[in-house]
């Protein structure tokens, strides 16, 4: 590997960086500012990918499509479809535990998984989407720029939104609902639109994703593999944080593609599968912070409730 | 006429096996308290536990499922003593991410040892008996048979033994059992062996009924789950009842539904309990 | 030497102090009980006691032996049994295994001291069988009781073991509560009957924001026109 080769490859390494750092930060919005559980991540990012591919690519041959949009109403209409189906999930979640919160979401994305996986009159199947452009013709580089961007301006909308006066509700419920319901504040409705507005950013992820590598599949939305990552990268970057989200994924992304080396050094006969070894490798990374550092490399900053435990 | 009554046996063996999964899973909800994102996979490595039994002894499945189950009883209060044990004090929902993480573990290693493609403990198909046009596979009467006799000891345990009264005291109620003195980390250590071995047995059958492949417990975590909620938290016969019901909820639905949406049925069953009754049939803890 | 006795104590949660330099003791075969206002930190103190809540400075001894902060288990094992005011039942157990689990971290022969609970509530033999989740609420307050009293305990520690109950019952309850303490049981009980209570007591104590106000025999509380206006206008 080369110095050549490591440059040439890092405008897509910072793609897909920026992608997962998205994501991220959606899933802060609802984990890390309400305490919501979701594990159907997969499920938004294939509902805004899809939408960005059938309403942006050309004529299509046994699917709906052809619709030739541009790039930015195709992101819109990610942004859009999203918002009925996070509705429709969050009013059906909303008031669930944790654990049942958990067990929805997973099982919404999957749903979603399989209905990609059937409808082939929408999304043609396991056959997939072919020749999603990049928008102007832009090359890798350029349209990592772009991605670059949309990070710039998501964070700085969650950033805002965190200070807000909304956010500081968000944060009161996480935090004490009772405490926030007495004072009168409708937690579900609160809820709801954390949830909403951290899925559409999810949705929109997936967009992004759609047009950088040019072909989706329901292969792409297996719901372990890129959820799995994106816990990771939020616990690792610190929860709550949306600074910790950004460099969670950042690290995580970079001990991912490493694992990827230390799995090509180790000989095959000792391992089976590279893939399943890596897996491996991230679940016992997991594991080791939970236990010793679950709060991440950059804990949420806020001062202590009286008599609050310390996280 | 002849389908449906096909369909109700695939329904009933799917649920025996569904039953053998929530009976664990409601046990670990229940004294433990959180959902147990591992058990599907759990289940798996009982599978492959016994494929290993079977492949290396020479024994039939049925023979190596004591093993397999003993084997996953271990595993299961390891992992407990190595990791969970140390979170469990810290939030809930640590332990949660931290059973997604397990999940992943033990799914990625059965890949690494055992490789991922589909497995079976016998080769070559079996002729099913005949009783007048119905056809029913002799494994799919073992598989009820074992699940029953294996319901039935768990029964024999929670009722009559003074661990299985303490581990459903401390399910109904886990301050009243730490005021009466109960040990809550002997109970604890119990429950997941329990919990493992059923699993492993769920497993085992599974695998006896269809193949096994690494994601093989993972695709029936949800329907598991959706038995536990349905039975009631914390209430083992609750989630026999639960995993009936879902198991041949299941394969009815193909008579309308194509079968790719299956484990749909299953969460859509679970979202209804959420939503009308969410404590479940038989009134849960949680 | 007392049964039990706690000196300064100074307890609460999450690093918040509700008990404020607590005192009291119980002897052998009294019955002391525990009044106050809301928020007085009566069961608080009680907690304390058993080691439900943590104490931050101060000591209790039971039998002479040093008990500050031991858990639960230790206590159980010690013969002090406690019985929480509320979710004092296993509800899906039937009330005879509610009464075996209570005699859990004791084992041994369980017949003579179900004879004892059962002589004491007889309304629980008849219903031995039967789910403890459905009974009624004086009938649940007894089982909570019958598994309390299943370690043999040398102190039995009640909170409000009157909330909620008709006035027939509050009467039969503390009538219960007499009886047990002549089996030879010391009690220690919070309640906010607080003038029934004071009837039947040895002593009292009158607890309010975290602090002892007053110390007196059972009879001559009651009859303190002070105490009468604080705390037993109900």
């Amino acid at each position: 590997m080369d110095l050549a080769g490591i440059v040439a490859y890092m405008p897509f390494f910072l793609g897909l960086v920026g992608i997962y750092a998205i994501m991220t930060l959606g899933l802060n919005v609802q984990w890390g500012m309400t305490g919501q559980f979701n594990i159907g991540i997969a499920g938004f990012f294939a509902v805004g990918a899809y939408t960005t591919a059938i309403l942006t690519t050309g004529p299509a041959d046994g699917w709906l499509g052809g619709f030739n949009l541009p790039f930015l109403v195709g992101l819109a209409g990610a942004v859009l479809v999203c918002l009925p189906v996070a509705w429709v999930v969050g009013r059906i979640t909303a008031n669930l535990r944790t654990d049942y919160l958990a067990i929805a979401t997973i099982g919404i994305a999957e749903i979603i998984r399989l209905f990609v996986l059937n409808e082939g009159w929408l999304t043609h199947g396991t056959r997939g989407i072919p020749g999603i452009a990049k928008p102007l013709g832009m090359g890798t580089l350029n349209y990592t720029l772009v991605i670059l961007a949309f990070v710039a301006l998501i964070y700085v909308m969650v950033e805002v939104a965190r200070r807000s006066p909304w956010g500081r509700v968000l944060r009161a419920i996480r935090d004490s609902e009772p405490a926030t319901a007495a004072a009168g504040k409708d937690i579900a409705r609160f809820r709801l639109q954390a949830f909403v507005v951290g899925s559409c950013i999810m949705a929109l992820g997936g967009g992004l994703y759609a047009h950088f590598v040019g072909f989706i599949s329901p292969e792409a939305f297996r719901p372990l593999y890129g959820t799995f990552l994106v816990w990771v990268m939020l616990i690792a970057g610190g929860s709550g944080n949306n600074l910790g989200a950004l460099l969670g994924a950042l690290v995580v992304w970079i001990i991912w593609s490493s694992t990827e080396l230390l799995a090509g050094l180790v000989p095959v006969a000792l391992i089976g599968s590279e893939s399943a070894f890596r897996i491996f490798l991230i679940g016992v990374l997991l594991q080791i912070i939970l236990v010793t550092r679950p709060q991440g490399m950059l804990p949420e900053r806020r001062p202590p409730m009286p008599g609050e435990k310390r996280p | 006429m002849i389908e449906l009554i096909h369909l109700l046996i695939n329904g009933i063996v799917l649920g025996s096996i569904l039953a053998l999964g929530a009976v664990g899973a409601t046990m670990i909800f229940g004294v433990l308290r959180f959902a147990h994102f591992a058990h599907g996979d759990f289940m798996a490595v009982g599978a492959y536990f016994a494929l290993t039994v079977v492949t290396v002894f020479n024994l039939p499945v049925l023979a190596a499922l004591p093993v397999a189950m003993l084997g996953m009883a271990g595993l299961a209060v390891g992992i407990d003593q190595l990791i969970y044990r140390r979170i469990r004090r810290v939030q809930p929902v640590i332990l949660l991410i931290s059973s997604f993480a397990t999940a992943l573990i033990l799914r990625s290693a059965i890949q690494m040892i055992w490789g991922g493609s589909n497995q079976v403990y016998e080769v070559g198909i079996q002729l099913p008996w005949r009783i007048g046009p119905i056809a029913i596979k002799p494994d799919h009467v073992l598989i009820v048979a074992a699940a029953a006799i294996l319901v039935l000891l768990v029964h024999g345990f929670l009722t009559r033994t003074r661990m299985g009264k303490a581990m459903r005291a401390m399910s109904d109620n886990m301050d009243l059992a730490l005021i009466t003195g109960i040990p809550a980390e002997r109970v604890i250590m119990w429950t997941w062996a329990i919990g493992g071995a059923l699993a492993a047995a769920a497993g085992v059958l599974l695998g006896m009924d269809t193949r096994l492949h690494p994601t093989m417990g993972w695709t029936l975590l949800l329907p598991i789950f959706a038995a536990t909620i349905l039975g009631g938290i914390g209430r083992p016969y609750g989630a026999i009842l639960g995993g009936l019901v879902i198991g041949c909820a299941m394969e009815l639905s193909t008579l309308v539904l194509p079968g790719t949406y299956k484990p749909a049925v299953a969460f859509a069953i679970m979202i209804l309990t959420l939503i009308v009754r969410p404590q479940g049939i038989i009134k849960g803890s949680v | 030497m007392s049964l039990i006795q706690a000196e300064g104590l100074y307890a609460g949660y999450g690093g918040v102090d509700i008990l404020r330099g607590v005192h009291l003791h119980v002897e052998a075969d009294e019955i002391v009980v525990i009044v106050g206002p809301n928020g007085a930190g009566k069961s608080t103190a009680m907690k304390a006691l058993f080691g439900l809540v943590p104490i931050r400075a101060g000591t209790v001894t039971y039998l002479g032996e040093n008990i500050t902060n031991r858990p639960p288990e230790r206590m159980v094992t010690r013969g002090v049994a406690y019985v929480p005011q509320e979710a004092n039942i296993f509800p899906s157990l039937s009330v005879l295994e509610n009464l075996e689990l209570g005699a859990y971290a004791v084992p041994g022969d369980l017949t003579p001291r179900l004879e004892k609970v059962f002589a004491l509530f007889p309304r629980l033999k008849e219903r031995r069988r039967q789910q403890a989740g459905v009974m009624s609420g004086g009938e649940r307050q007894m089982v909570a009781m019958g598994r309390a009293l299943m370690v043999d305990p040398h102190l039995l520690m009640l909170d409000e073991p009157t909330a909620g109950l008709s006035p027939r019952l509050i009467d039969e309850t503390i009538q219960r509560i007499q009886e047990i303490n002549q089996l030879g049981i010391g009690v220690l009980m919070v309640e906010q009957n607080a003038r029934q209570a004071l009837a039947v007591a040895d002593r009292g104590y009158v607890l309010a924001t975290g602090e002892n106000r007053h110390e007196d025999t059972g009879p001559a509380l009651l009859a303190d026109p002070e105490v009468a206006e604080m705390f037993l206008g109900g």
